[in-house]
């Protein structure tokens, strides 16, 4: 299998402008107040860990313009889930074998 | 018609019920307020005369006068974008103001409801500050939309505007008796999802209000909707429920928004919503496209699809009186007013 662990992914933004934000993991957990992206933190309650689920941002892009381009070069296998932070209910996600 | 209109104002004058609250003539309001929209604009503002306590049937020039302040309601200036759907947005903004400007009675002041910038651009900023300054109304209170959070989490946006707010932003101000409080519902937006208030600024909205005299009018504005106008494009926000549980003891609530680029009104009790249309371009009605997004209109119709919001407070019937009108005036004469309430 002639797989590269190594995906360039680059992504046109084609009508309205994107900031991407890309999670590790596969689904952003919905929680009141997500710890922000430098120092996650969960805690143990009750012998259970919280949040269950914390989503890291593997990176934020800058804003693009319609016809601007971003790239990100992946480098591990996995799910990776992203949307745009101006138009949240557009998301995406990228499967790297 | 005048007459017609006028007897339905008259009802609504007198007929107040214990709490001071005219519910018959509010829905009775809100359903002329439906047929309202087809109306265009002919100079003045006559819902506005019906509330002032000297009535001129005869010219406009009482216009809001009986009202003890008036503000206007901007939306969704988005300078800098410059697509189809309007290449110049700051001209339409600038129409909007001497729009404000040519107004009979000036507005107190000014609030905007975000989405300021299309980008968070400095220059974008700096453009929109200097079409501001023309303004009649010297005090502007902003909100922030979710386009002006794109440079470093709303930092350009807090340091310009947001001196004195806390968190993202939020904060709240009195006038003659009302009590205002600007939400930001457009910070740590999630994916898939609407808009969201948060813990911390819930928790300071409730202390907030806590205490406050439940005949005390309360105003609340934030850029998404503060109901669930249309989930499936985002048109809402997740947590309003609970702020929205801190209000329900005051004797009148008006939620103003902006975000979808178009009117939108709706009632429930004593709050009642409303929507603002914007001052850069319009946006579909739920479901009637693919996505949200600028609706590009033809050339000729784009000043009729953006507008201004006059809203008229009179203490003594506890009453604000909302009334939508378009930047430009398309076809003339019989008409009045665009969409109206009474809140």
């Amino acid at each position: 299998m002639n797989k590269n662990n190594v995906w360039i992914a680059n992504v046109a933004a084609p009508v309205m402008i994107m900031v991407l934000l890309l999670f590790a993991g596969s689904r952003n957990v919905k929680a009141a107040d997500q710890p922000a992206a430098a120092n996650a933190e969960v805690k143990i309650d009750n012998f259970v860990f919280g949040p269950q689920t914390i989503s890291v941002p593997a990176f934020k892009s800058k804003v693009r313009d319609t016809d601007e381009k971003f790239s990100y070069k992946f480098d591990k296998a996995g799910t990776y889930s992203y949307f745009c932070s101006v138009h949240p209910k557009m998301t995406g996600k990228v499967v790297v074998q | 018609m005048p007459d017609k209109k006028q007897d339905l104002i008259d009802q609504n004058l007198q007929d107040l019920d214990d709490d001071g609250v005219d519910r018959r003539g509010f829905l009775k309001c809100m359903a002329w307020a439906g047929t309202g929209l087809v109306w265009t604009m002919s100079g003045g503002i006559p819902v506005s005369r019906a509330f002032a306590k000297n009535n001129d049937k005869n010219g406009n020039k009482n216009a809001g006068k009986g009202a003890d302040f008036t503000f206007v309601q901007i939306s969704d200036s988005h300078i800098g974008f410059n697509k189809p759907a309007n290449p110049d947005v700051t001209a339409t903004l600038q129409t909007a103001i001497n729009k404000i400007n040519a107004m009979p009675h000036k507005p107190d002041f000014i609030i905007h409801t975000g989405d300021l910038s299309q980008l968070s651009k400095p220059s974008e900023f700096d453009t929109l500050d200097q079409v501001l300054k023309g303004a009649s109304a010297k005090q502007i209170y902003f909100v922030p939309g979710e386009h002006d959070m794109l440079s470093d989490n709303g930092e350009q946006f807090l340091q310009r505007y947001g001196k004195g707010t806390k968190g993202s932003g939020w904060y709240s101000f009195d006038q003659k008796g009302v009590h205002f409080v600007g939400l930001v519902n457009v910070a740590n937006l999630k994916a898939g999802g609407m808009g969201s208030l948060g813990h911390e600024q819930l928790e300071w909205l409730e202390d907030d209000l806590r205490g406050r005299s439940a005949s005390t009018p309360v105003v609340l504005f934030a850029h998404i909707p503060l109901w669930t106008v249309y989930p499936e494009w985002g048109w809402g926000t997740d947590d309003s429920e609970q702020a929205l549980s801190y209000v329900k003891r005051f004797g009148s609530v008006t939620v103003l928004n902006g975000h979808i680029h178009q009117i939108m009104q709706k009632v429930e009790g004593k709050v009642s919503f409303h929507t603002a249309m914007s001052t850069a371009f319009p946006q579909p009605a739920p479901g009637t496209a693919p996505s949200a997004g600028p609706m590009k209109v033809p050339a000729e119709q784009l000043q009729q699809v953006l507008g201004i919001t006059d809203v008229n407070y009179l203490v003594s019937g506890r009453s604000l009186a909302v009334v939508d009108s378009p930047l430009g005036a398309g076809t003339p004469a019989t008409a009045n007013a665009g969409s109206t309430g009474v809140m």
